[in-house]
């Protein structure tokens, strides 16, 4: 019989409360007319099989019947229903995007077996972090015993020609162990072995590149391609999430150091991972590593000077920008999913209060209290779900948005997607805010303390929730003025960053690359008929004012950097203060890029091989080497000769708005020589033209390809562009930010509005009463003001203490500006206090236009 | 006579009935009966071929009792008859109504079959 109880306990209480007497009245009869045990047996087999699935089916007729009257309840409310999905879906929704990218980013493994285990290695000089030199890899490798394996590569984009247009492609020469010591396997075909070096013809392709190039042939492997001119054969196709070093890298070649590279040990361009060994930890390796690095200062006293080791896990190699600027966003969208929380919650408590009566009518009415609290569990479910759903579309509309945080430089795929366990814990957290609201005050008024509603009528009650709603709003504004401040700092941040002059102007001018392939162009008299040719038909395009060639774009890359040794300095090569950056360049690369020529003459067509070694140098670094004295003529050893100072130029921000640049030194490219400085071989083209890109580019390919047709042409931009890239991730972030913050703000706003609106109500009669006693509606007003005034001042200044905590946290992302910079906090506090003055109005007027009659009366 | 308080529409909506609905209307319609007494009459009916079970009884009893086909009379039966602890239900005007309609529709069914040359018995 007990047993027959229990089985009832699944029906709702409502249902047991009717008919659980009736049910056991006809088991009892049921049980009397069995015999035995096996009787008894069954027929308790039978009433479970009876019983559960009608408790199923009497939930579910509960649950259609909840679902009718919420949608009816909704539709009656639609204000109340709209905002709450709103902001549920924005909470959920942005929150969910910006930490689906930053896991994506920030937090997710790499692709690789045992990612743990890998590091990167770099020599470590006072003040530079940098590449290894072969001559010291080699010697790191052999040394180390706490890494399983080592490989290094060197990256460098490749034409492609042979199979359909010539295409520059971005590729990377990797020692034969690189990809095994990655721990990935190639999709098809093999991987590079030791023999692949002898003659490094052997190429491994990206499957991108197999599936645009090659349309998925499966015969590709086997097949000969020309790169810069030479045949390779292709032996394998990596996987399709396979990225490494980049996400822009398509193909792979071997890397073989021959012996005079060895030799070398100051010429540093081996970037290079080890895996560790089982049960070595990154300590042991890095101690390690510096005991081979301090002997082999020891042996290369000069050119080893102060060079170091460190080491890095692979997976953290992210800049700390990058990072800080993840970081923010997820910080921002925390307080917006905090905020939807608070103001959702506001939303159900002021409901809550206005539903005291009705619900209070229903409970004496006889509706248990299990049933009103049922309805509005189904009611909030269903109003969180409905946010949930609407976030999940929020959050697919902004990802693909927030991808352009993503750094191009990480070895992860391309798109980051909706990450479901955040969207699951937006969602929980939501669902609990929601029921947490709705439920706790309905089993209030539907208890005993409810009759007290029904006594009293809407005047009364909701004393304590009034003070919850005010601690909401105070929330609220709080997160409003921390996402308005912050946002603030970063958009003063911005400002300064692009009133900074990077040294040249980029306007008019537009630039391409044509990468001269080796050994095709290594006589350095070829490489000057293309050059001549080019520029010289470039130059005589109506509406081009001036052309040249250039190594490399200032910003588009960062390195090259050289040590600099002037007559009577020591002969110190590592360290900071006596480096500077190189660009072999053209005549007129100074007024293409209109960097100001200071003193002396630009480099010149006569400054060959067999002339005296010709630079240009930059402003400062005359500053650093002779100031006070005339710097035309000195000399100084750069790049493995002495060179003479024939002109001086501006300052140019080679590495980038926001850091400091080494002195620049220019040399004339008619001055290359030796075979291995091929990377700084002029490539990229730079025109300054009034002629519209569309008409000027199609008249710059014919050119090009009358010189050469096998050339192929790439990255094709204006200089305005390669400066707005600098810019352009803060923007991103910054754009996504400031929406967060206005959100914030009408949320705040609306909350502060939503309370105030529903004091006045309430408190009608008192308005009434106190304006029948003589106030006057302008002491009225001002009493609904200074509660807003209140509401607004306690949440603005707890929000500027920690938007200032969270300034001093990405102080490194603000360019200098103050994290307490008075414009910014001025600025947000006036405009929060404008916007909470903007919310108070309405309910202040109307509290104002009371007429005591008519609110005493009402009662 | 006054009109009914239902409309055609309203009887159609219910139709068609489930079986254990238009078994309980059936039980009720001579008198008015507690569940118990619905489950052996239905029983009885059919030679014991429909045993409903007490789950179905009640839920389809409060089901009927929200739509209006039954209702719980105030007047019990006489007192010898009485089980005081027993909830008894009664067949309403609407209810008859459902039941009347349902029936139509079984019968309409039998005859459309019929013409077709179709029998019960199994050839």
């Amino acid at each position: 019989m007990r047993f027959y109880r229990a089985l009832l306990r699944l029906y709702p209480a409502s249902f047991r409360a009717e008919y659980g007497d009736e049910l056991y009245a006809v088991f009892v009869v049921r049980r009397a007319g069995a015999h035995g045990v096996f009787g008894a047996i069954a027929t308790m087999l039978i009433a479970f099989a009876d019983i559960v699935p009608s408790a199923l089916a009497v939930h579910w007729d509960i649950l259609r019947q909840d679902l009718r009257y919420t949608l009816r309840a909704l539709r009656q409310s639609p204000g109340f229903a709209m905002t709450a999905v709103l902001v549920v879906a924005l909470g959920v929704g942005a929150n969910t995007a910006a930490f689906s990218v930053a896991d994506f980013v920030l937090i997710r493994p790499l692709p690789f077996p045992e990612p743990d285990r890998l590091v990167r290695l770099w020599e470590q000089t006072p003040g530079y972090q940098m590449e290894l030199s072969p001559g010291n890899y080699k010697d790191w490798k052999a040394g180390a015993k706490s890494f399983e394996s080592m490989g290094a590569y060197v990256s460098s984009a490749v034409n492609l020609t042979g199979s359909g247009e010539p295409r520059r492609i971005q590729a990377s020469r990797v020692t034969f162990d690189l990809l095994s010591t990655l721990g990935v396997k190639p999709y098809s075909g093999r991987g590079f072995v030791a023999a692949d070096t002898v003659d490094g013809r052997a190429i491994v392709i990206s499957y991108d590149l197999w599936q645009t190039q090659f349309g998925r042939e499966p015969t590709v492997l086997g097949k000969r391609v020309d790169l810069d001119g030479s045949p390779y054969t292709i032996i394998g196709v990596m996987p399709p999430d396979f990225h490494y070093p980049s996400r822009s890298i398509q193909l792979w070649r071997t890397l073989q150091f021959a012996a005079s590279d060895l030799v070398t040990r100051n010429d540093n361009y081996v970037d290079v991972v080890g895996r560790l060994r089982h049960g070595a930890t990154l300590e042991q390796a890095r101690a390690e590593l510096g005991v081979i690095a301090t002997r082999l200062e020891r042996q290369f006293p000069v050119e080893n000077e102060k060079t170091g080791a460190a080491a890095e896990l692979l997976s953290n190699q992210l800049s700390e920008r990058t990072r800080l600027l993840l970081l923010a966003l997820c910080g921002a969208s925390l307080c917006i999913l905090l905020l939807a929380c608070a103001n959702l919650a506001n939303l159900l408590l002021a409901r809550a209060v206005s539903r005291e009566r009705e619900l209070a009518v229903r409970a004496a009415l006889g509706a248990g209290r299990e049933r009103i609290v049922r309805q509005i569990v189904t009611e909030s479910t269903v109003l969180s779900a409905m946010g949930g759903f609407a976030g999940v579309l929020v959050a697919i509309a902004a990802v693909p948005g927030l991808t352009k945080l993503v750094p191009n430089s990480l070895p992860i795929g391309q798109q980051p997607s909706v990450d479901l366990r955040v969207l699951l814990f937006a969602g929980a957290l939501v669902v609990l805010t929601g029921l947490a609201f709705s439920v706790l005050p309905a089993m209030q008024a539907a208890g005993a303390s409810g009759l007290a509603g029904l006594r009293d009528g809407v005047r009364a009650g909701g004393g304590v929730k009034q003070r919850v709603r005010s601690v909401l709003v105070v929330v609220e504004v709080m997160a409003s003025v921390v996402l308005l401040i912050s946002s603030g700092l970063l958009v003063r941040a911005m400002w300064r960053l692009q009133a900074i002059d990077p040294g040249f102007h980029s306007a008019n001018v537009v630039t391409l690359s044509t990468a001269l392939p080796w050994p095709k162009y290594e006589d350095p008299r070829s490489r000057e008929r293309f050059y001549t040719k080019v520029l010289g038909d470039v130059r005589g395009l109506p509406g081009v004012q001036s052309a040249a060639y250039v190594g490399h774009l200032p910003m588009a890359m960062r390195g090259g950097i050289w040590p600099v040794i002037t007559r009577g300095a020591s002969e110190s090569i590592r360290s900071a203060s006596t480096t500077a950056s190189l660009r072999f360049t053209t005549p007129q690369f100074f007024s293409t890029l209109q960097i100001p020529l200071l003193q002396g003459r630009d480099v010149d067509e006569t400054d060959t091989n067999g002339k005296p070694n010709a630079a240009v140098v930059s402003e400062s670094f005359v500053k650093r080497y002779w100031p006070n004295e005339q710097p035309i003529g000195k000399q100084f050893k750069f790049v493995m000769r002495d060179r003479v100072v024939v002109g001086v130029v501006g300052d140019v921000r080679v590495r980038g708005l926001e850091q400091t640049s080494e002195p620049q030194v220019y040399l004339p490219y008619n001055q290359i020589d030796s075979a291995w400085l091929n990377w700084y071989t002029p490539k990229d083209l730079v025109i300054r033209s009034t002629m519209p890109l569309t008409t000027l580019l199609p008249a710059v390919r014919r050119i090009i390809h009358e010189a050469d047709p096998l050339q192929p042409i790439s990255d094709v931009r204006t200089m305005d562009e390669i400066v707005a890239n600098e810019t352009a991730s803060r923007l991103a972030q910054l754009r996504i930010l400031m929406i967060l913050a206005a959100v914030a703000l009408v949320l705040s706003a609306v909350g502060i509005h939503g309370l105030l609106s529903f004091t006045v109500s309430r408190r009608s009669r008192e308005i009434g009463v106190r304006m029948a006693l003589g106030a006057e509606s302008a002491q009225v007003r001002r009493m609904v003001l200074r509660e807003g005034f209140v509401l607004a001042v306690a949440g603005i200044l707890p929000g500027a203490a920690i938007a200032y905590g969270a300034g001093r946290g990405m102080e490194a992302l603000l360019a200098g500006v103050k994290p307490g910079d008075t414009v910014t906090f001025a600025t947000a506090i006036i405009l929060c206090g404008a916007t909470t003055v903007l919310g108070c109005i309405r309910p202040a007027v109307r509290a104002s236009r009371v007429d005591p009659m008519t609110a005493i009366r009402a009662e | 006579m006054p009109s009914p308080a239902f409309q055609p529409a309203d009887v159609d909506a219910q139709l068609p009935l489930p079986p254990a609905t238009f078994h309980i209307l059936m039980a009720v319609t001579d008198e008015d009966r507690h569940g118990y007494g619905i489950i052996q009459d239905v029983m009885a009916r059919t030679d014991g071929e429909l045993r409903l079970s007490a789950g179905t009884l009640y839920r389809s009893i409060q089901r009927m009792l929200e739509q209006g086909l039954i209702v719980e009379p105030r007047r019990r039966p006489a007192p010898a008859l009485d089980d005081e602890r027993r909830r008894y239900y009664s067949i309403t005007p609407f209810g008859t109504a459902v039941a009347r309609a349902e029936m139509r529709r079984l019968t309409q069914l039998v005859r459309l079959a019929r013409a077709r040359g179709l029998t019960p018995e199994s050839a």
